[in-house]
């Protein structure tokens, strides 16, 4: 079962994914504010999620975004030993890596899931880091979870039904 | 999940902020689609939402509409979340019921295409209005505020700051590093724009501090670690050992008589190596405290055990102690200034001007010691060589404006130069050729100094030095040639000086990262810690209760860093003399009825915040350790741990209201 298949490309015309990002309040978040400040301008697509840590970031967040339709997801934190809690960027990052597999072993392809430590004062990495997921998420055309998921369905039902029909024909 | 409990009124707001965000985002259409959303009762767009205009528009609406619920969409909510929270609860809502934003710092400002910047205003506008659905009222928690003050690095900055504090009744914990305090201006001759002296401004402070009643100053020492929050701080000290009860000791300076070296030998740190020091010395004539100090790098006794010790006999008072221990303090302070200052350019860094390889090549720090009274020639310019110069050059920007060493203008170079210029020529006599690229003397009183300069006859050559080295074919002098291009005249220059003095530029100290690790405080990618707001809160940092003075956050020269650190005086003052502070109400709380006992949490926490109640089989979060990560929350396996603010369906509406996911949302309007 792969979920990240693209058969056709249609319908993805002037498509433009959408991408979450789970950014922690005391760097990443403060250095996508940067990039405003100074201006640094970068791809339109990321819809920031704000959490006090990235030590919040539940992998259910990642999950659930998938489904409902993020062609891509970015988690960013503090660097190793910067984070503002002490360590929840390595409790992050470990429960990340596991969890990374999972998503892969869905099917779901890599280059949709990045982990990334940017600084309060990396202004400039929120523009590389955005930019080059944007492209990425690009080549890798719609996720379409949501789309996927209601086709699985309607196949569900059939088969349901048609079991439902034996089903009924074996008692009458 | 189940939609929001009552009836959600929600009051939708999105600001111009003049042609900031309007410019780039339409902001009438993101309000054509807000208002057709469910519970949202009011969308409006105005030119400046936090002006007074623009609050009481959004609390009459509140009173006059019933609104429960708050949303604006402007700048960031690090500008001004605070002031629409407080047109919440001024407005009889729970500040709470408010969800911000941000549409200019993260949309407007970094996207040139409208229509996308629009759709992602749309998107993140629907998403709050989702989740303000879920906001519950919360109350903050009151903590008192601990009265007393630590301050970090003993120069101009931390000197001030810890005075205004102490005047103000505050007791102060000033904390330095090296053996006695004053920094970098203890070193200066005279200082700009004004050339009065140095000592005659500074060590009347200096004495102050030593003697204020509340002030407890720790020099030769170390923070070694910092625990705790705004209003509680814990910190431990190490007062390193400097072999001499302090309390003994009258500086009476017998001891430095009588070590066995009866000649200096050692690098002089305060005199820049300009003059030797014993193992046992003082850095300066008005260091404070006016205490010795011993170096076990260098004292025989520390080496091979074997000294006479003839500089134990000598006191009479029994104040050198050799086996001295490092002492360690535990102190609670509510605020904390780290000032800490700057370290000057390593000049070594750009080989060709030959610094370490031609002795007459000087940095200024060098020659603010050469010039000075006390300094190690009392203030004869002589040289390395012994001889006294005639021609001297001053270059300037060195270490900075430069890609190859530091991008950035270290502000006080051109002045402290033609500061220097005024000095030398005073001193010698000698011809001076100031180098400069640019002529940079902003301030009051600055440029004025800069003509008073230029009328005494230094020469300013415009044009960045290439190269410096010996002129052989002069064996009289043995000069120095400098060579630059005089951009003004478009040619290639080539002088022949006696002396050359390097401008260096300021730079963050070698252990920024360190500091700011154990403050919790961030430095910019240079190394030079980060104000909350460029702005609007250049002296506080992101941490509550932590506040910066002087070089520490960027280069100044002594007026600014003395205005700044006043202010982070002031703002540590208003902190305290509120008696209180409230704490943001993102705790993590356990549902102990999910709650499966597993224990997983637990080992999570760095705070210790979390225990295990053996008699329930329940975990427990103590809200007063509790600093709001989340960590625990995102790891409870049975979902019983919920952060205030942050609730998973809080964030769970979020990601609906960015995908505009609506079945649930379908499904639970009708029931
Ligand atoms: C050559 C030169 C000439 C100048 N001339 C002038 C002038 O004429 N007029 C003028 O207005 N400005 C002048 N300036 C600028 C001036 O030096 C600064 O504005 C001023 O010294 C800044 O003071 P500060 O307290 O921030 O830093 P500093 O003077 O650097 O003091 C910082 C103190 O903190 C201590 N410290 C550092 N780290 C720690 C730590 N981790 N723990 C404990 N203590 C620590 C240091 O030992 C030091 O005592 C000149 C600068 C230079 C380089
Ligand atoms: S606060 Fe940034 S990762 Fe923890």
């Amino acid at each position: 079962m792969l979920l990240d298949e693209n058969k056709s490309q249609s319908g993805s015309q002037g498509w433009q994914p959408k991408i979450i990002a789970f950014f922690c309040n005391w760097c990443t978040y403060t250095a996508a504010d940067l990039a405003g400040v100074s201006r640094i301008k970068h791809a339109p697509n990321a819809r920031v999620i704000r959490v006090m840590c990235s030590g919040r970031v539940d992998p259910q967040f990642i999950l659930d975004s998938f489904a409902k339709g993020a062609d891509g997801v970015l988690v960013g934190g503090c660097h190793p030993g910067d984070c503002h809690y002490q360590e929840g960027n390595y409790k992050c990052l470990r429960r990340f890596q596991l969890f990374k597999r999972v998503v892969e072993s869905f099917g779901i392809n890599k280059d949709r899931l990045r982990l990334e430590w940017i600084s309060a004062s990396e202004g400039d990495k929120v523009r590389l880091v955005i930019n080059d997921m944007v492209a990425k998420v690009k080549a890798l055309g719609p996720l379409s979870l949501p789309k996927k998921f209601s086709e699985w369905d309607k196949e569900m039902n059939i088969i349901e039904e048609k079991i439902a029909g034996k089903e009924e024909a074996v008692h009458a | 999940m189940s939609k929001t409990t009552g009836n959600t009124r929600t009051g939708f707001y999105i600001c111009h902020c003049g042609t900031n965000i309007a410019g780039t985002v339409d902001v009438e259409k993101v309000v054509d689609y807000v208002s057709k959303l469910p519970n949202v009762v009011v969308a409006k767009h105005y030119k400046y939402m936090c002006s007074d205009p623009g609050q009481e528009m959004i609390q009459k609406d509140i009173r006059d509409q019933n609104l429960n619920r708050l949303v604006v969409a402007a700048c960031s909510p690090f500008l001004h979340e605070r002031t629409f929270r407080n047109v919440a609860s001024q407005a009889g809502l729970n500040q709470f019921f408010f969800q911000m934003v941000n549409t200019r710092e993260q949309n407007a400002w970094v996207h040139l295409d409208a229509l996308a910047s629009t759709e992602k205003a749309i998107d993140l506008a629907r998403s709050a209005i989702f989740r303000v659905a879920f906001h519950k009222p919360l109350e903050q928690k009151k903590v008192p505020i601990h009265p007393g003050v630590l301050v970090v690095g003993g120069g101009i900055a931390g000197i001030h700051a810890s005075l205004t504090l102490a005047n103000a009744g505050k007791k102060v914990f000033l904390v330095e590093r090296e053996p006695t305090i004053g920094g970098h201006m203890a070193m200066f001759d005279k200082t700009f724009p004004t050339l009065d002296c140095a000592a005659c401004i500074l060590t009347p402070k200096m004495s102050s501090v030593k003697n204020h009643p509340n002030i407890t100053m720790w020099t030769y020492s170390e923070i070694e670690s910092v625990d705790g929050y705004v209003g509680n701080f814990k910190v431990n000290v190490k007062k390193k050992p400097r072999y001499i009860i302090e309390d003994l000791c009258v500086g009476c300076l017998d001891c430095i008589d009588a070590c066995v070296y009866k000649e200096p030998r050692f690098f002089d740190e305060f005199n820049q190596g300009l003059s030797k020091r014993k193992p046992v010395y003082i850095p300066f004539p008005q260091a404070t405290p006016q205490l010795v100090v011993i170096d076990p790098e260098t004292c025989i006794d520390f080496k091979s055990n074997k000294c006479k010790k003839t500089c134990v006999d000598v006191c009479e008072r029994k104040a050198i102690d050799l086996n001295q221990q490092p002492e360690h303090k535990e102190i609670e302070v509510g605020t904390i200034i780290v000032a800490t200052g700057f370290k000057p350019f390593d000049a070594s860094g750009v080989p060709y001007y030959g610094y370490g390889v031609y002795p007459n090549v000087y940095t200024a720090l060098e020659v603010e010691r050469l010039i000075n009274a006390s300094g190690p020639t009392s203030g004869e310019v002589v040289m390395r060589d012994g001889s006294r110069p005639e021609k001297i050059a001053i270059i300037h920007c060195v270490g900075s404006r430069d890609k190859n060493t530091n991008l950035w203008c270290s502000r006080v170079c051109c002045l402290y130069s033609l500061k220097l210029a005024h000095l030398l020529k005073e001193h010698t006599h000698a011809d001076i050729y100031n180098f400069y690229i640019d002529i940079r003397t902003p301030g009051k009183m600055m440029e004025e100094f800069y003509y008073r300069m230029a009328e005494e006859g230094t020469k300013f050559i415009r044009g960045r030095v290439a190269d410096i080295y010996p002129d052989l074919t002069d064996e009289v002098h043995r000069r120095l040639i400098v060579k630059a291009e005089d951009t003004l005249i478009s040619e290639i220059i080539k002088v022949p000086v006696d002396m050359v003095v390097l401008s260096t530029g300021l730079e963050p100290r070698a252990d920024a990262n360190d500091v700011r690790r154990m403050f919790n405080i961030t430095c910019s990618t240079e190394g030079f810690f980060i104000e909350r707001h460029p702005k609007l809160a250049p002296v506080n940092t992101f941490t509550d209760g932590i506040f910066l003075a002087g070089c520490c956050q960027g280069p100044k020269d002594i007026p600014d860093t003395v205005a700044q650190a006043g202010a982070a005086a002031a703002e540590a003052l208003a902190l305290i003399d509120s008696g209180f502070i409230e704490l943001e109400p993102n705790t993590a709380f356990v549902v102990e009825v999910d709650c499966s006992g597993c224990k997983s949490c637990v080992p999570l926490c760095p705070y210790s915040a979390i225990s295990y109640q053996e008699d329930k089989k329940k975990a427990y979060i103590n809200e007063a350790l509790c600093k709001g990560c989340g960590t625990c929350v995102a790891s409870c396996p049975s979902g019983s741990i919920k952060q205030n603010l942050f609730e998973d369906e809080e964030i769970y509406s979020e990601i609906d209201g960015i995908l505009n996911y609506t079945n649930i949302y379908e499904v639970s309007e009708c029931c």
